[in-house]
């Protein structure tokens, strides 16, 4: 026999979707099969049950190979590696749930480490602009029942988030949307035809980079302003409709992804969508929404910001929370060579950082806490495999649009494995012996 | 017909990334998934290679071998796409401009056929670039 | 548990008419007791003040509309930060401080309960999260209704029973503590980028009015016969001319009996009234509506208000009355963030500088100091600063001292820019009252724990009650010399016990205590339709499936302390 659990929540991407059905061997052991997920969620539920999975801590030898530890040496070499040093990254945590990441704050706080989370190479840079000019946003199922109007800028959901559409943006008939796709005019902002643009109403292909330009444009062309001919690779006649279709909309959204915040102008990029936003809302509703990426990215900076006050490149090593991206961001302080302990969980930046970052983590005494083997395990010295979140236990998430979500457990982790969160309580309570803390 | 070409580099998310990246990284299909560039047919066309042919992509900050492959989501010439991944990060600057964000996209890149050296496997690449002695 | 006997100190407990006297309070098992042992530990308190510990009835310190200022206002660190220290976490934030900062500031001013004043049920996860990492203080948390989708449908139809079905589905599955209402109807007309100003504007498509909502919500609060009243922020706040619409809200009370078993009076909790007293017709002839507000409060034994003083420091204004953010943004054009949530709530968050140098800041001030000087029963007007909104909730021993204070009114007067017109705009410069301790502790202590139902908890050192004790540095016997050592003296208690346990000590954080979640589980009749309605809506409309809905479970909740209600007959 066979059950079939319901309203499990996917834990891979900002979208978050709380409708998956999974079926599990009556022990629930084993996990059979996933529905209602889309193919990225589906790989990440059935890939846990690989038979090639990595269960126990490993140490990197000086002859390159791993030996196998076990958790209480792996929690020892941790909080030893923590306690030694003097400016420890602790990187990561968005793959984790908000109970491992309250741990973590705890440890982060006795290690005085400097804290950071994905953002710093995702939507750090709309962090900044939220700073600079405020956020006028929604959740979604705000968008499923009103939205008639909306814009995919810089992002390409068919591939990042794939059901972001169907279950929020473009087709559900929603309370004032009962036609579904044909109540919503989509207008794609790419410099690529994306298989997002294949769908829209207009597609704007905009020349790489000059995402700023065409927000600007699209400010003056709602007040009815001069406009050169061109602007961003787009005909002036070509904003000014543009302008007219968003502006004719009784309830607009503006979802923006990697392309505004990781080109050049960055942060000036989201505070001019941002600031179109406040401008639609003259004439009509309006808001603005990042595409977070990691299934619990959100959820990491609320916790940041609700124990230390702000949202992630925390550096605490002068005792009380400190926060100036580019300073205490993860990308510069690895640049600068700052970095002389580099604790990485629920993430790899070792596959997403530019090289030079690696090389500097790749330098120094290192931990890698995650299920996987990555490039980040790759160049650690310590590999923690734990339980995977949001399929082997619960914990809360929180959305794109902030809103929390506890996962659920669907299958016991196989002997012998605990998870992220125990594995940290291990480290903090290891940590505050070694530092005589109550 | 040329050498080598000079391109807009962009790098981003798509769906064969994502699977591969769940279904582990250490296999070769996170290699096919995203140790490849996306070039539109017409800079194929002037690079003088054909589809599938590896490349060597240099920029100021790095070179890195990778399978050249039309663009599915095109046109858009002069733009290429490396799916985001370590493949990418071989090539892109740290330069974050004070705000914490690297410059992952908007890079200026040189590709040249380079048909007869290897595309590495994920792991490989970033342990072999950063000296991790391997046992 | 430890036993403690607090000697010799002036003891100021409205609950049992104590009037600085001085007399002996007993601690045993978190209770009051009338004696301990002789191995009691003994505390002096000679020449100090004891009463019992504050309730706090209104203020934001947690949930998503909160972090949403901490995450968008790094500015509000600065200058703000604190170390870790002993026991204390690190914290940091001046307008919205971090969790722990937040349940320590409390505690050192001897808080013991305080209310989270707008959650939106679909972040209720969110709230709760925090409230847990909010250590020693009691904190409640308060759903808001007053936009509702549900409840806009069964109130057009004027279905009580309906509507009090679904409030208390509502309130269970939220781990919430009473109806909460902000502008009525506004912030879903919001939703389309309206608003509704008076009781009587329609709300567009659901076709309804504020007056209609706010009845119906009074009467099914009655009808399952919570702890607390219906709470309301009515609409048009901050307006020139609002008062007009305060009282018409107000008089939707008239003829409503409170129904409750828990010693509560009012039907209408009016929050934060300072910013729905203003007279006049726009910001210059802007003027003082508080004897309008209070004439009627004191005439009508069935409401109960707090004042919202301004504190005139720079703040982080934020609330469900989405439209008046972005008005207030259109005001003085700082940073807006805004989050509308679907079939429930919104918010809006922008930063605010009650400058003295600002002739209608200087009359919001003044207003707010009115209200509490002209009610006539302390037992029925609270001291809050609608934290973070009109100042935040640390000024709480500066707005003590100008309502104990003439002379510090009048300092603070003559400071003022605009001098003349806050004399001319408002009554205050001819209010001599000044509020004595006993009132005091009428106003911020056994007053709010009265209205909010929980009299036999706590506001009170009546034995029985939670032992939540606070010592303060003021010698009753002696004159004040200074108006700001009163400020001092409630800043940093001398002492504090929490449910038994000392907290606090010479200002001191000594233990976290054992902080609680008080809710209110509700027991109603079975009701198909409504269960039926909440199923379609899930299935419909949210974002998130009905299973996933509910705050379950030690992560959100993890020292709850539910109060029972019966409301099935």
């Amino acid at each position: 026999m066979t059950k079939v659990i319901t309203d499990v929540i996917c834990p891979f991407c900002g979208t978050l979707c709380d409708d998956i059905e999974v079926t599990v061997s009556d022990d629930g052991k084993k996990l059979l099969e996933v529905a209602n997920a889309c193919v990225i969620g589906t790989e990440k539920f059935l890939h846990s049950q690989s038979s090639d999975r990595v269960m126990k801590p490993r140490l990197r030898q000086d002859d390159g190979s791993w030996k196998e530890i076990s958790y209480e040496d792996a929690a020892d070499y941790t909080a030893k590696l923590l306690a030694k040093a003097k400016k420890p990254l602790m990187y990561g945590w968005s793959s984790t749930n908000c109970e491992a990441q309250s741990v973590g704050n705890e440890i982060a706080e006795i290690a005085k480490a400097c804290c950071d989370n994905t953002a710093a190479v995702c939507h750090g840079t709309t962090l900044i602009a939220v700073q600079d000019i405020g956020l006028p946003t929604c959740t979604l199922g705000e968008v499923k029942n009103r939205a008639d109007r909306v814009i995919f800028w810089g992002c390409n959901p068919a591939h990042a988030h794939p059901r972001h559409m169907s279950r929020y943006s473009i087709f559900p008939r929603g309370f004032f949307t009962g036609k579904g796709q044909m109540s919503r005019k989509l207008v794609v902002v790419d410099p690529r035809c994306t298989d997002t643009a294949k769908m829209a109403d207009m597609h704007l292909q905009v020349e790489q980079g000059r995402d700023y330009e065409l927000l600007n444009a699209l400010r003056i062309a709602l007040k009815g302003e001069w406009l050169p001919d061109v602007v961003a690779g787009i005909p002036s006649e070509k904003i000014r409709e543009a302008a007219d279709t968003l502006k004719s909309g009784r309830f607009g959204i503006i979802f923006f992804g990697m392309g505004v915040t990781q080109s050049l102008s960055k942060n000036h990029n989201i505070d001019e969508a941002i600031a179109l936003t406040k401008d639609l809302n003259e004439y009509t509703k309006y808001s603005i929404m990042p595409m977070r990426g990691h299934y619990n990215v959100t959820g990491s900076g609320e916790v940041f910001a609700w124990q230390f006050g702000f949202p992630y490149s925390v550096d605490l090593t002068r005792g009380f929370a400190r926060y100036n991206p580019g300073d205490t961001s993860s990308i510069d302080l690895l640049a600068r060579g700052e970095v002389d302990a580099m604790f990485t969980i629920g993430s790899d930046p070792g596959a997403h950082f530019p090289i030079s970052a690696v090389k500097a983590i790749a330098n120094v005494d290192s931990v890698c806490i995650d299920p996987h083997l990555t490039p980040t395990s790759g160049v650690s010295k310590l590999h923690v495999p734990v339980a995977f979140n949001g399929v082997e236990c619960g914990g809360n998430c929180y959305r794109m649009d902030n809103v929390p979500i506890d996962c659920r457990k669907v299958v016991e982790p196989p002997q012998g494995m605990i998870t992220d969160e125990a594995f940290l309580i291990m480290v903090r309570d290891r940590l505050k012996k070694l530092k005589g803390v109550a | 017909m040329a050498n080598s070409i000079s391109v807009n580099l962009i790098s981003g998310r798509t769906i064969q990334q994502g699977v591969a990246i769940e279904s582990g990284k250490e296999k070769p299909s996170y290699r096919t998934a995203c140790g490849i560039i996306e070039m539109d047919s017409t800079d194929l066309k002037k690079l003088g290679a054909w589809k599938n042919t590896n490349v060597k992509v240099t920029t100021d900050y790095g070179s890195v071998i990778v399978k050249a492959v039309e663009a599915t989501q095109g046109p858009h010439p002069g733009v290429a796409f490396i799916p985001m991944g370590p493949w990418a990060n071989s090539v892109v600057s740290d330069n974050t401009y004070s705000t914490g964000m690297p410059t992952f996209k908007g890079t200026p890149a040189k590709v040249e056929i380079a048909m007869n050296e290897p595309v590495l496997l994920g792991i490989e690449l970033v342990q072999k670039q950063c000296g991790v002695k391997v046992g | 548990m430890s036993e403690y006997i607090i000697k010799n100190g002036h003891v100021f407990d409205p609950v049992q008419g104590i009037k600085g006297d001085k007399k002996d309070i007993c601690i045993k098992d978190g209770k009051i007791v009338d004696k301990v042992g002789s191995s009691a530990k003994v505390i002096d308190a000679k020449d100090k003040t004891v009463m019992a510990g504050a309730v706090e009835i209104h203020a934001h310190v947690a949930g998503p509309k909160v972090n949403l200022g901490r995450i968008y206002r790094p500015e509000d660190k600065l200058f703000s930060c604190t170390p870790t220290k002993g026991m204390e976490r690190m914290g940091g934030g001046a307008s919205i401080p971090t969790t722990f900062k937040t349940g320590y500031e409390y505690a050192k001013m001897g808080f013991g309960v305080a209310m989270e004043a707008a959650m939106p049920p679909l972040f209720s996860r969110h709230v709760h999260e925090e409230i847990r990492d909010t250590p020693i203080i009691d904190e409640g948390a308060f759903p808001v209704f007053g936009n509702n989708w549900f409840v806009l449908e069964y109130l057009k139809n004027q279905e009580i029973e309906n509507t009090a079905a679904y409030c208390a589905w509502l309130l269970n599955v939220t781990k919430g503590y009473a109806i909460k209402v902000v502008n009525p109807g506004g912030t879903e007309a919001w939703g389309w980028g309206l608003n509704c100003l008076t009781v009587n504007d329609p709300v567009p498509y659901f076709d309804i009015t504020p007056a209609e909502i706010v009845r119906g919500l009074m009467e099914a609060n009655e009808y399952l016969g919570l702890p607390h009243s219906m709470h309301i922020h009515p609409n048009n706040l901050g307006n020139p001319g609002c008062y007009q619409t305060t009282l018409d809200t107000m008089k939707l009370a008239e003829g409503i009996k409170a129904k409750n078993k828990f010693g509560r009076e009012q039907v209408m909790h009016l929050t934060h009234s300072q910013f729905h007293a203003y007279k006049g017709t726009n910001w210059g002839d802007f003027e003082s509506g508080a004897k309008e507000i209070t004439d009627y409060v004191n005439k009508n034994k069935n409401i109960t208000i707090d004042t919202g003083n301004v504190t005139l420091d720079e703040t982080t204004t934020m609330t469900a009355d989405g439209p008046f953010e972005h008005h207030l943004t259109g005001l003085n054009h700082l940073k807006w963030a805004n989050c509308d949530v679907e079939l429930e709530t919104a918010a809006g968050v922008v930063p605010y500088i009650y400058s003295p140098s600002i002739s209608v800041c200087a009359i919001q001030w003044a207003i707010g100091l009115e209200i509490a000087l002209m009610m006539k029963d302390p037992m029925r007007c609270y001291i809050t600063t609608d934290h973070p909104n009109a100042g935040p909730f640390t000024r709480y021993p500066r707005v003590y001292k100008w309502l104990m204070s003439e002379k510090a009114r009048k300092q603070q007067i003559e400071s003022f820019k605009h001098k003349d017109k806050v004399l001319s705009q408002t009554a205050l410069g001819t209010l001599d009252r000044e509020i004595s301790l006993y009132e005091l502790a009428q106003m911020t202590r056994a007053g709010p724990a009265k209205s909010l139902g929980l009299a036999a908890m706590c506001g009170g050192l009546k034995p029985g009650m939670d032992a939540d004790v606070a010592i303060y540095n003021i010698n009753p016997d002696k004159p004040i010399a200074n108006p700001d050592d009163i400020e001092k003296a409630f800043s940093r208690c001398a002492a504090f016990f929490k449910s038994g346990v000392q907290v606090v000590s010479n200002g001191e954080i000594v233990s976290n205590g054992n902080k609680r979640t008080l809710w209110v589980s509700v027991k109603a009749k079975e009701n198909p339709q409504v269960a039926r309605d909440i199923n379609e809506k899930f299935v419909k409309y949210y974002s998130m499936t009905q299973a996933n809905y509910e705050a379950l479970g030690h992560h959100f909740v993890p020292n709850p302390y539910a109060i029972e209600v019966d409301a099935t007959n």
